[in-house]
C-alpha cells in the first residue's frame, strides 16, 4: 500500500493472529477438559481448534509477508 | 443500501427491525469472557488503526479522498464492504428462508452486471474528470443546480441512513444478546467517530477491509457446518423438498414467469429491468458510498480493476448468507427436537409478550396471526399462547443469528458477533465518510466558503463527520420513537437512485444532453418516484397500476416505480436538450463518452487486464444463473 508505512494486511494479520491463537488455545482446553457448550452442535469436530489454527496460520502468513520493515521499500 | 429492496441490491427490511423487539424472549446468545476479549480486540484495533492514520490525512486530497492512493485490491473490498452491512446478512438470510434462492438475485443479476459496467464503462470519465464526488460529476456536466439538488439529497440521506443503520444494529445487539440500546448506539458510534474522523477516508477503506476479512472469517463457519450436518448438497435437496413439499427453493429463474408463481410476487421482467438495470445501476454505478472507494485507486486501471475484483466476492456473498437461510429452514431445532418454524414480523408482533407476567398480552390477535400467517402446528401454537416454557417465536431476521449459535461455542461466537459488528460498523463509515465529502466540496465549498485554505476544509470535513455522527445519534433515537419513520426514510434512498442514474447515463453518453435538461429530468424524475410512492401508500390498490399486475406485491412495487422513475429522467432530459443549447463539445471532454480522450494506459501482462477478469466474472455469473435456472 503506497504511502503508508503499515500495510492495512498487516494490521488484518496481527488481528487474525491474535484471533487464531485465543480460539485455537480455548479448543485444546475444550477438547482437553471436554468441557463444552451446551446447546453447540457438532462440538465432536472440535471447530475451534481447525477454525482457529486456520485463522491463526493465515495471520502468520500477512504478518510475516507484510511486516513493515520488510514491505517498506 | 439498505431496505428489502428498492434501494440497494442488499435488504433487510427496516421496517421490520423494532418489531424484532415485541416478542421479549431471552437474548438468543450468552457471551463468555473470551468472547467479550474478541469483541473489545476488534474495537481496539480499530481505533488503533484510526489513530495510526492520523498523521496521513492532513490534506484535503489525503483526509476526503486517501491521497487516490489505494491498490485495486484494497479498493475493490472496500467497494463491497461498505455494502456488505449486517443488516443485509440478516434480511437476506431471512429472506432465503422464506424465498429459497430467489433472494440471490440481489446479489448477482443485481450486482455483477452493474459492477462490470462501472469498471469498464463508466469509471474513465469518474476518474478522468477528476471530480471528488457523483455530485460533483454532476456539476461538470449539468451545472451548479443539479450539483446542489444532488448533494443535499445525498448528504440528507446518508445521516438519516446512518442513524437507521445504528438504530437496526442496537436492535440486533438487544435481540441477540441483551445489550441495552444506548449502550449499543453509543460505542459504535464513538468508535466510527473516532477513525473516520481521525484517518478520513484511508481510514474507513482500511477498516473496511479488515472488517470484510472478519465478515467471512466469522460467518463461514454456518455454511460449513450446516452442510456436514444437512448431508451436502443432495441432504439439504432432499430435506427441504421433504419438509416444504417444494422444489422451488432452488430456482432463481423458473417459477419467474407469472407475478403468483413464486413467493415473492415478482415478474421476470422487474427482476431483469427493475433491479437488474435500474436499480443496480443506480446503486453501483452512482451512489456515492460506493463509488467513493473506487475513486480513491492510484491509477485508472486499479480504479477499473476495483469493481471487477469486487464482484467476486459479491458472487460469493450468498454462501454465506443464502445458504445458511435455506440450512436454518431444515435444521433449526425447538428445544423438544422438532423442526423450528420462523415466522414473520408480524406474528412477532401479534403474539408480544406482557411485561407484567411474561404471558402472551393479546391472546386472539396472536392466535388469528399464527392460523393465518405461519404455517406453525396447532399443537405449537397452542404452546405458545399458553405461555409454555421453551416455545419462543422467531422471526425470519433471526435465522442467521439462530445459525450462529448453534454452531458457534465461546470465542467462535464473539467473532460472530464482532463480524456483525463490523458489518454494521463498515457501514456507518461509509455513510459518514460520503456524507463528509459531499458536505465539505459540494455544498459548504460552493455554497458558504469558497476562499477557505485546504486545511479549512480538511477541519470542516473532520467537524461534518462529528456533526454527521451527532446527527445520525439523533436520527436513531428519533426511529427508536417512532417507528413508522424508518419507511419514510428507506423510501427517501429509493427516490433519487433512479433519477441519478437517468441523468449520469444521459450525461455520459450524449453528448447533446444539456444543462437545463440534466436539471429537469433529475428533479421531475425524484418527483414521479415520491409521487408514485404516495400514490401507494395512500391508495394501496393502486400498487397493481405501477406494478402492471393485479398479482403484484410491494416488492414488485419498488421494482416498477425506479423503472418509472428512470424513464421519466430520461425522457425530460432527451425532449428538453432538443429545445436547449448544448455545451461545446471541447468543454465535454472527460466527461462524455465519445469526445474524451482517455489516458494511455501501460501495458500489462494478460492476467492483470480488467477485460480479462470481466469476462471470467461475466461467464461465472452466466454460469451460475444456469445451474440454478
Amino acid at each position: 500500500m503506497h504511502g503508508s508505512k503499515i500495510p492495512i494486511w498487516f494490521f488484518i494479520g496481527v488481528l487474525l493472529l491474535i484471533y487464531g491463537g485465543m480460539i485455537c488455545t480455548y479448543g485444546v482446553f475444550e477438547a482437553i477438559t471436554g468441557n463444552y457448550p451446551p446447546l453447540v452442535q457438532l462440538t465432536d469436530l472440535h471447530t475451534p481448534i481447525w477454525w482457529g489454527g486456520f485463522l491463526l496460520i493465515c495471520g502468520v502468513f500477512y504478518v510475516v509477508k507484510f511486516y513493515p520493515r520488510r514491505s517498506s521499500k | 443500501m439498505y431496505g428489502l429492496v428498492p434501494l440497494s441490491p442488499a435488504a433487510g427490511s427496516f421496517e421490520q427491525i423494532p418489531a424484532m423487539l415485541a416478542f421479549a424472549a431471552a437474548p438468543l446468545a450468552h457471551l463468555r469472557p473470551l468472547d467479550i476479549a474478541v469483541i473489545a480486540i476488534y474495537f481496539g484495533m480499530v481505533i488503533w488503526i484510526g489513530f495510526y492514520l492520523k498523521g496521513q490525512a492532513n490534506t484535503s486530497e489525503e483526509f476526503f479522498m486517501a491521497g487516490r492512493e489505494m491498490t485495486a485490491w484494497i479498493a475493490g473490498l472496500s467497494f463491497v464492504s461498505a455494502n456488505l452491512g449486517s443488516l443485509e446478512l440478516m434480511g437476506w438470510c431471512g429472506s432465503a428462508y422464506q424465498y429459497g434462492i430467489l433472494a440471490t438475485h440481489w446479489y448477482w443479476i443485481g450486482a455483477i452486471p452493474a459492477m462490470i459496467f462501472l469498471g469498464l464503462v463508466m469509471m474513465p470519465f469518474y476518474y478522468v474528470s477528476k471530480t471528488h464526488s457523483v455530485p460533483g460529476y454532476l456539476m461538470l456536466r449539468f451545472g451548479e443546480h443539479a450539483r446542489i439538488l444532488a448533494a443535499i439529497s445525498f448528504a440528507a440521506e446518508m445521516v438519516l441512513m446512518s442513524g437507521v443503520n445504528m438504530f437496526a444494529m442496537a436492535v440486533v445487539m438487544k435481540v441477540v444478546l441483551g445489550w441495552d440500546i444506548t449502550f449499543s448506539i453509543l460505542v459504535s458510534s464513538f468508535a466510527v467517530a473516532a477513525y473516520v474522523g481521525l484517518g478520513g477516508l484511508r481510514s474507513a477503506i482500511f477498516n473496511e477491509v479488515l472488517q470484510f476479512i472478519l465478515i467471512w472469517g466469522g460467518a463461514l463457519l454456518v455454511p460449513i457446518l450446516g452442510m456436514i450436518q444437512a448431508g451436502g448438497v443432495s441432504g439439504l435437496k432432499t430435506k427441504i423438498i421433504t419438509n416444504m413439499h417444494s422444489d422451488s427453493y432452488f430456482h432463481l429463474w423458473r417459477d419467474t414467469g407469472h407475478f403468483s408463481a413464486n413467493p415473492m410476487g415478482v415478474h421476470w421482467t422487474g427482476i431483469v429491468l427493475g433491479l437488474g438495470f435500474v436499480i443496480s445501476f443506480g446503486y453501483w454505478t452512482t451512489d456515492f458510498l460506493v463509488v467513493q472507494r473506487v475513486l480513491a485507486a492510484h491509477n485508472l486501471r486499479a480504479a477499473r480493476m476495483a469493481p471487477i475484483i469486487g464482484s467476486f466476492f459479491k458472487m460469493a456473498v450468498p454462501f454465506i448468507v443464502i445458504l445458511p437461510g435455506l440450512l436454518g429452514l431444515v435444521l433449526l431445532q425447538n428445544p423438544d427436537g422438532s423442526r423450528r418454524q420462523l415466522v414473520g414480523e408480524d406474528v412477532v408482533k401479534s403474539c408480544a409478550l406482557s411485561p407484567s407476567d411474561d404471558k402472551v398480552a393479546n391472546p386472539e390477535g396472536c392466535a388469528a396471526a399464527m392460523s393465518t400467517n405461519s404455517t406453525l402446528p396447532a399443537a405449537y401454537q397452542q404452546s405458545v399462547l399458553s405461555g409454555a416454557p421453551g416455545t419462543e417465536l422467531h422471526s425470519y431476521n433471526e435465522a442467521l443469528p439462530l445459525m450462529l449459535v448453534r454452531y458457534c461455542g465461546p470465542g467462535l461466537l464473539g467473532l460472530g458477533i464482532t463480524a456483525l459488528i463490523a458489518g454494521f460498523m463498515s457501514g456507518m463509515a461509509g455513510n459518514v465518510s460520503a456524507f463528509s465529502t459531499v458536505w465539505t466540496y459540494d455544498i459548504y465549498k460552493p455554497l458558504i466558503n469558497k476562499k477557505g485554505t485546504d486545511s479549512h476544509y480538511v477541519l470542516v470535513g473532520r467537524l461534518s463527520i462529528l456533526i454527521g455522527v451527532a446527527v445520525s445519534i439523533g436520527a436513531a433515537y428519533l426511529v427508536m420513537h417512532a417507528h413508522g419513520i424508518m419507511d419514510y426514510v428507506q423510501a427517501l434512498f429509493s427516490f433519487f437512485i433512479a433519477p441519478l442514474l437517468g441523468a449520469i447515463l444521459m450525461g455520459m453518453f450524449w453528448k447533446r444532453a444539456t444543462a437545463p435538461a440534466g436539471f429537469l429530468g433529475l428533479l421531475l424524475g425524484i418527483v414521479t418516484s415520491v409521487s408514485l410512492f404516495v400514490w401507494v401508500k395512500f391508495n394501496p390498490s393502486e400498487l397493481a397500476s405501477v406494478a402492471l399486475s393485479a398479482d403484484a406485491k410491494p416488492m414488485a412495487e419498488n421494482l416498477y416505480r425506479a423503472l418509472w422513475a428512470f424513464i421519466t429522467t430520461v425522457v425530460i432530459i432527451f425532449v428538453v436538450s432538443l429545445f436547449t443549447k448544448p455545451k461545446p463539445v471541447a468543454e465535454l471532454d472527460g466527461l462524455v463518452y465519445g469526445v474524451t480522450k482517455l489516458p494511455k494506459e501501460d501495458p500489462v501482462p494478460i492476467y492483470k487486464n480488467e477485460y480479462l477478469w470481466a469476462v471470467l466474472v461475466v461467464v461465472i455469473f452466466a454460469g451460475l444463473n444456469i445451474l440454478f435456472w
